[in-house]
C-alpha cells in the first residue's frame, strides 16, 4: 500500500475548471462516492493487515508438558519474525525438516521464477505482439485462442499442466520422440522450476502480447515508414522507435507480473506441491498456518513488504507510472497508456 | 541483375523488381502466418488436450494418442457423480452465485468510485487512487490468517456462509473493477452530461438518463473481467470455504476417484473443461469487449 | 484525511464484530453453560449427531437406521463433511473453539486424535466412560492413545502390502534382501524392481516410516520423544537410497504418489509395489490393465520376516462439549461392534479394526487379500501420536526426500529429522 500510495502524484493535472455551479459540492460528493469503496477495502486488506501484524508478535501455542495439553503463548517479541529471517527455532538452528529451514529456499525460488517468467514473457510477448500488429485475416480467432489460457481458472490450468507433465503424460511422449529422456517434470529440482514457469509464461504471456499491443496500435504507421525510407534496419526501428513508445505500458505490465508471481499460489501448490524445491514463500504462509498461527502471520508480513517493497523500486526507479490514470490525460500523449493490467491474472490477490 | 531484365522477364509480365519485391512480400505473408499459427497453437493446443482427455477412457487415461480415441462420455457423468463424495455440481452453484453477487455488490460500488475518480475533484483523490492500486498488488496470503480468525470470531466459516467467500472476493475485484471503468468512463463524451443538465435534470438524473446507457459496453466487460476473477479465486476459497459453499476451482483440486488415494484424470479434465467451456464462449463472444477491457485506456472499446 | 476515516470505519466494523460475537457467545453460552467440561454428561441420554467426512459407499444412512431402530429415544443425526480431509479437519477445529454441543461423536483422522486431545476437545475414555478394546488389532487402539489416555474408538483400519506378479514370481519375497535379489527378474523382462510412493507428502512419510521400522527403529518412543535419530532409522534409509541409486528403484519412483505407482504396475512395468489394498480391485478390473489375474499380495518385507506397514484409518471420539456421553459412548461400542464392522468392510471396503472379521469366509472370498492385510495391520505401527503431527511429518518427508536421492547421508537425514521434530515441541 505505502509503495503505491509514494508515487508521486502528478502535478499534470491542472483542474479545468468549467462552470463552477457544476464544481461546487464536488469534494463532498467524491468522498461520499469512494467511501463505499474505502470501506471494502479497510475491513478486507487495511485491517487485516495491521491484524496480522499485531498477530506476530504473539507466540504460537505451546504444549503443557505435565498435562500434555496446549496452553496460551503469551507475548513473543520479535521471536516470529528471528524465526524465519535468522532461522531460530527457539535457541537453536532450525533443523532442516522445519518449515522455518525453508524460508530462504522458498524466496530464492520465488525470486527465481519471477525473474525467469517475466524475463520470458516480455520477450515472448513482444514477439507475439509484433506477429499480432499487422493486417491479417481472422484478427477476431487469434485474439480469442490466446485469450483462452487468460480465461481458464490458474486451479484448472495446473491440474491440466499436472497431467501433461506426468511421468507417462504426453509432455514426456512428446520430448521421447526427440531422443530426450522422459524428466520428472513435478520432482526433479530443474524440470519442476521450468514446469511451473512453463505453464506460467502460457498463461500469462498473451496478456502481456494484448498489453503491448495496445501500445503498438498507437503508434502511427508512417513513423515505421519514415524510419524504412531513411534506411532504418529493423532492428535499430525496433529500438529506436517501437520500445520507447510502448515502454511505460511495458513497465507497468511488467511490474503487476513481477508482483504476480512473487505472490504465486495456486500454480506450484497444485502442480508440484514443492516438489524439487518449489515451494513459493506463499506456498510456505499456507503450510505455516496450520501449525501455528502466529508465525504464519510473521511470514506474511515479510512477504507483504517484499512485494511493496518491490513495488516501490518499480515506481520510484522502473518508470512504472502506475498513478497516471486520472481522468482528462486524453490531452496527454495518448501511447503513455498503461493498459489495464490490474486484470494481469484475473484470480488477482494471491493468484 | 539488372542487365538481364529483359531477357529473363516471366511469362507473369512482372519486371525481376516487381518479382523480387512480390517474393519477400510472400514471404513475409508466409512468415506472418506460421507466426500466427504459433500463436493459436500456443493457446489452443493445452486445452485441445484437456478436451480430449475429457472425452477418452478412464482406462486409457496415459495413451497418447494425439487425437480423440476411446471416446466417451463417462467422464462427464463421473465429474457430476456425488458417489465419490464430489459436488461438482452443487461447486458450480456455490461459484455462480459467489460470482454473481461478487460481480453485482462490486460493479455497484465500483461505479460510484470511478465516477468520482473519473469525474470529480476531491480531497485525497490520489490518496485514495493509491490504496486501491495497492490493494490489487496485495498478496493473498497476507489476508489469510488475520481473516481466518476474524471470520472464525462470526462464526462464518461452517455452514453456508457465503459471505466470507464474496465479501474478500468484492474486495479483490474492486481495483480492477475501478481501474477498468474509471478508464472507460474518463473516455466517455461527458458534454451530453452537462447540457442534459442544462435542460433541467439534477446530477443523478443525468447519469443515470444519459450516461449510464454510454458506459453499458463499459460496465459490461467490466462485469465479464470481474466475474472471471471471483470465478478463478482459489487461495481463499480453499482456505475459507466449506462444504456447502465450495466453489469450483477447489472441488476440481481436491477431486477424488471411486477409491481413496485415486487420482482421476480424466474426471478431472471433464470437470476442467465444464468450467472453461464457458468462459471460452464468452471469450469468443466477447473477445474486442475482454481485448479493449484489459487494455483499456489504450484502445478504444 | 483518508487515514482517520479508515479508522473510524474500522472501528464501527470492530464494534459490529464483537457484537456478533457476544451474540453467537450468548447462543452457546445457552445451551452448553451446565455440561460442557470434560466430566459432565457422562451419565447423560438423549439425541446425538455423529459427524463424518463424506460417505463414499451409502454406508451412513443404513447404520443410522439400524441404530435409531433400536434406540428410538436416543436417535442419531448424521452430518456428513466435505470430502477433503483438511476441510473436515478445519470443520471440526470450528466447532471445537466455539464449543458446540451439536458435535456428539466425531470422526477423525488417525494422526488428529493427539491435536484434538491436547486441545481438551475429546473425552478420555477412560473410568465410567472406558471403551472395552478386546480384540481390536493392537496397533489401532495404541494411535487412539494419547498420554496413556484412549481417547477414540478406531473404526477402520489401513495397512500397505506387497503387490506382486505371480507370472514372474513363484513366491513372494518374505524379506527385504530376497526382495532386490528377485530384481534380475525384473532386469530380465525389461521393468522395474520395486517402488512405493516416494514423492513429498503424506505418502511419503508412510513409506519412509516403514522402511526406518523396518529396520528396528522408532520414530517416537512410548512417551512421544523423538528417537528417530539413530543407526537402525539409518539402515532404512540407506537400503532405500543404495537401491534408488542403483535403479531397483526406479527414478521416476519420487514422484509416484499412490496412483502414479498404481499405473506404473498396471501397465505391467513394475515388479513389486508397495501400496493399500485399494489397488486389488481396481488392477483386476481396470479396462487398461495388464496385470489381470497375474498379480497377488504378500505382507510387506521386512529385514528377516514380515515388514510393518503403517497404519491408516479413522476414528471415532466424543466432543468434550457433548451433553449425552453416555449415548455417545454407546454409540462408539456400536460402530466398533462386529456386526457394523463387517457389514463396513462388505459394503464400503473398510478393513475392520477387529481381528476376527478377517478370517470370516464369505468376506475373504470376495477380498482374497484380507489374510494378508490382517498380518500387515497386526504388525502395523502408527505413525507418531503427537500434537505436532504436520510438522513432524514435515521432518520425516523432507529429510528421507533428500536422502533417497543422495542430497544428504542417512545418519544426517535421521538427526535432522530427530531435531526437527525436537524444534516442532514434539
Amino acid at each position: 500500500m505505502s509503495a503505491a500510495t509514494s508515487a508521486p502524484p502528478r502535478p499534470t493535472d491542472t483542474k479545468p475548471k468549467k462552470s463552477k455551479g457544476l464544481n461546487a459540492g464536488q469534494g463532498r460528493l467524491g468522498l461520499m462516492l469512494v467511501a463505499p469503496t474505502m470501506l471494502f477495502l479497510a475491513v478486507i486488506i487495511i485491517y487485516p493487515l495491521f491484524k496480522a501484524i499485531q498477530l506476530s508478535f504473539q507466540k504460537d501455542a505451546g504444549l503443557d508438558p505435565a498435562t500434555g495439553l496446549f496452553v496460551e503463548g503469551g507475548n513473543a517479541g520479535i521471536s516470529n519474525y528471528t524465526h524465519w529471517l535468522l532461522q531460530k527455532c527457539g535457541e537453536v538452528d532450525c533443523p532442516p525438516g522445519t518449515l522455518g529451514a525453508q524460508f530462504y529456499d522458498a524466496l530464492w525460488v520465488t525470486l527465481f521464477f519471477t525473474v525467469v517468467s517475466v524475463f520470458i514473457e516480455v520477450i515472448l510477448g513482444m514477439w507475439f505482439a509484433m506477429i499480432m500488429n499487422r493486417d491479417f485475416k481472422g484478427r477476431g480467432l487469434v485474439r480469442a485462442a490466446i485469450l483462452v489460457p487468460w480465461a481458464i481458472p490458474t486451479a484448472v490450468t495446473a491440474k491440466l499442466w499436472l497431467f501433461i507433465f506426468a511421468f507417462d503424460g504426453i509432455a514426456n511422449r512428446l520430448l521421447s520422440t526427440v531422443g530426450v529422456n522422459p524428466q520428472l517434470w513435478t520432482s526433479d529440482p530443474w524440470a519442476a522450476k521450468f514446469a511451473i514457469i512453463i505453464a506460467d509464461v502460457w498463461k500469462t504471456t498473451p496478456f502481456m502480447a494484448l498489453l503491448i499491443l495496445a501500445g503498438l496500435q498507437l503508434v502511427p504507421g508512417d513513423v515505421y515508414e519514415a524510419a524504412q525510407i531513411d534506411g532504418a534496419t529493423k532492428w535499430q526501428t525496433f529500438t529506436k522507435i517501437t520500445l520507447p513508445l510502448v515502454k511505460v505500458p511495458l513497465m507497468v505490465a511488467v511490474l503487476f507480473r513481477t508482483l504476480d508471481v512473487l505472490r504465486i499460489y495456486d500454480l506450484p501448490a497444485i502442480l508440484t506441491n514443492g516438489g524439487g524445491g518449489t515451494t513459493s514463500l506463499s506456498m510456505l504462509v499456507i503450510k505455516q498456518i496450520r501449525s501455528g498461527f502466529h508465525s504464519a502471520s510473521a511470514l506474511s508480513t515479510i512477504v507483504f513488504l517484499l512485494i511493496a517493497f518491490t513495488a516501490f523500486l518499480f515506481i520510484k526507479f522502473g518508470g512504472a507510472d502506475v498513478v497516471q490514470r486520472p481522468p482528462k490525460s486524453k490531452k496527454k500523449e495518448p501511447a503513455a497508456a498503461p493498459g489495464n493490467p490490474v486484470a494481469a491474472n484475473a484470480t488477482t490477490p494471491g493468484a | 541483375m539488372t542487365t538481364a531484365t529483359t531477357t529473363a522477364t516471366p511469362t507473369s509480365g512482372r519486371t525481376e523488381a516487381q518479382e523480387i519485391h512480390f517474393k519477400s512480400d510472400r514471404n513475409a505473408k508466409i512468415r506472418m502466418y506460421l507466426g500466427l499459427a504459433a500463436l493459436v497453437i500456443w493457446g489452443l493446443a493445452p486445452f485441445y488436450w484437456m478436451v480430449v482427455t475429457a472425452f477418452r477412457d478412464v482406462g486409457y487415461t496415459f495413451d497418447t494418442t494425439p487425437w480423440p480415441t476411446h471416446v466417451t462420455l463417462d467422464n462427464f457423468t463421473t465429474a457430476f457423480s456425488t458417489d465419490r463424495g464430489n459436488h461438482f455440481g452443487a461447486a458450480l452453484v456455490h461459484s455462480v452465485i459467489i460470482g454473481v453477487l461478487t460481480t453485482a455488490v462490486a460493479l455497484l460500488v465500483g461505479v460510484f468510485a470511478s465516477y468520482a475518480l473519473a469525474r470529480l475533484d476531491f480531497p485525497g483523490k490520489y490518496a485514495v487512487l493509491g490504496v486501491i492500486l495497492g490493494a490489487s498488488m496485495f498478496p493473498g496470503v497476507a489476508l489469510v490468517s488475520p481473516l481466518f480468525q476474524m471470520f472464525s470470531n462470526f462464526g462464518w466459516l461452517t455452514g453456508a456462509n457465503y459471505q466470507a467467500l464474496i465479501i474478500p472476493n468484492i474486495s479483490f475485484a474492486l481495483p480492477l473493477t475501478i481501474y477498468t471503468l474509471t478508464a472507460f468512463l474518463s473516455e466517455m463524451p461527458w458534454e451530453l452530461e452537462e447540457s442534459a443538465r442544462i435542460d433541467g435534470c439534477t446530477p443523478g438524473q443525468a447519469f443515470r438518463k444519459i450516461m449510464l446507457p454510454l458506459a453499458a459496453p463499459g460496465l459490461f466487460t467490466t462485469a465479464i473481467l470481474a466475474f472471471i476473477s471471483s470465478w478463478n479465486e482459489f487461495l481463499l476459497a480453499a482456505q475459507f470455504s466449506t462444504k456447502s459453499t465450495q466453489t469450483v476451482t477447489v472441488a476440481i483440486a481436491n477431486f477424488t476417484g471411486a477409491q481413496p488415494h485415486q487420482e482421476p484424470y480424466t474426471a478431472v479434465m471433464a470437470a476442467g473443461t465444464i468450467v472453461t467451456v464457458p468462459l471460452i464462449i464468452m471469450v469468443l463472444i466477447f473477445q474486442r469487449a475482454i481485448v479493449s477491457g484489459l487494455t483499456a485506456g489504450g484502445v478504444k472499446g | 484525511m483518508a487515514l482517520r476515516m479508515h479508522k473510524r470505519r474500522t472501528l464501527t466494523v470492530m464494534a459490529g464484530a464483537v457484537a456478533v460475537a457476544l451474540v453467537a457467545a450468548a447462543c452457546g453460552g445457552d445451551d452448553g453453560g451446565t455440561g460442557s467440561t470434560a466430566d459432565s454428561g457422562a451419565a447423560a441420554r438423549g439425541p446425538i449427531t455423529y459427524v463424518q467426512g463424506k460417505d463414499n459407499s451409502g454406508l451412513l444412512g443404513p447404520m443410522a437406521e439400524k441404530w435409531n431402530s433400536s434406540h428410538p429415544n436416543e436417535k442419531v443425526t448424521v452430518k456428513e463433511q466435505s470430502d477433503q480431509a483438511d476441510q473436515q479437519h478445519d470443520d471440526l477445529v470450528q466447532h471445537f473453539q466455539a464449543k458446540d454441543p451439536s458435535y456428539d461423536v466425531v470422526s477423525v483422522d488417525v494422526v488428529w486424535t493427539a491435536e484434538f486431545a491436547a486441545k481438551g476437545w475429546l473425552t478420555p475414555l477412560k473410568d465410567k466412560m472406558a471403551l472395552p478394546t478386546t480384540g481390536f488389532l493392537e496397533p489401532t487402539v495404541k494411535a487412539a492413545t494419547y498420554n496413556k489416555t484412549l481417547f477414540a474408538a478406531p473404526t477402520s483400519s489401513d495397512g500397505a502390502m506387497l503387490y506382486y506378479r505371480t507370472d514372474l514370481v513363484k513366491t513372494p519375497p518374505k524379506t527385504i534382501d530376497e526382495m532386490w535379489g528377485m530384481c534380475s527378474i525384473a532386469k530380465q523382462n525389461g521393468m522395474d524392481c520395486f517402488a512405493g510412493q516416494f514423492a513429498k507428502y503424506e505418502g511419503g512419510t508412510c513409506n519412509a516410516t516403514e522402511w526406518m521400522n523396518a529396520y528396528g527403529a522408532k520414530v517416537v518412543d512410548d512417551a512421544g520423544k523423538p528417537t528417530v535419530d539413530s543407526p537402525e532409522a539409518a539402515a532404512g534409509l540407506k537400503a532405500l537410497a543404495d537401491h534408488y541409486k542403483s535403479g531397483d528403484i526406479p527414478k521416476q519412483a519420487i514422484t509416484y504418489q499412490e496412483e502414479q505407482s498404481r499405473a506404473a504396475f498396471q501397465d505391467g512395468k513394475l515388479l513389486f509395489l508397495r501400496n493399500w489394498p485399494y489397488v486389488y480391485n481396481l488392477a483386476s478390473t481396470d479396462k487398461s490393465s495388464k496385470v489381470k489375474g497375474k498379480f497377488a499380495v504378500a505382507p510387506l518385507p521386512g529385514v528377516s520376516g514380515p515388514g510393518t506397514s503403517t497404519l491408516g484409518g479413522h476414528m471415532a471420539a466424543i466432543s468434550a462439549y457433548s451433553k449425552y456421553k453416555a449415548t455417545a459412548l454407546d454409540f462408539l461400542k456400536f460402530l466398533t461392534s462386529p456386526e457394523q464392522q463387517k457389514t463396513n468392510m462388505e459394503k464400503g471396503s473398510l478393513a475392520p479394526v477387529i481381528e476376527s472379521i478377517y478370517t470370516d469366509e464369505a468376506l475373504v472370498k470376495k477380498y482374497p487379500y484380507l489374510p494378508v492385510l490382517k498380518e500387515s495391520i497386526a504388525n502395523a505401527v502408527s505413525r507418531p501420536v503427537t500434537p505436532f503431527y504436520p510438522q513432524v511429518t514435515q521432518a520425516i518427508q523432507d529429510n528421507f526426500y533428500a536422502a533417497i536421492q543422495g542430497q544428504k547421508s542417512p545418519e544426517a537425514a535421521v538427526k535432522d529429522m530427530q531435531s526437527a521434530m525436537a524444534a516442532a515441541g514434539g
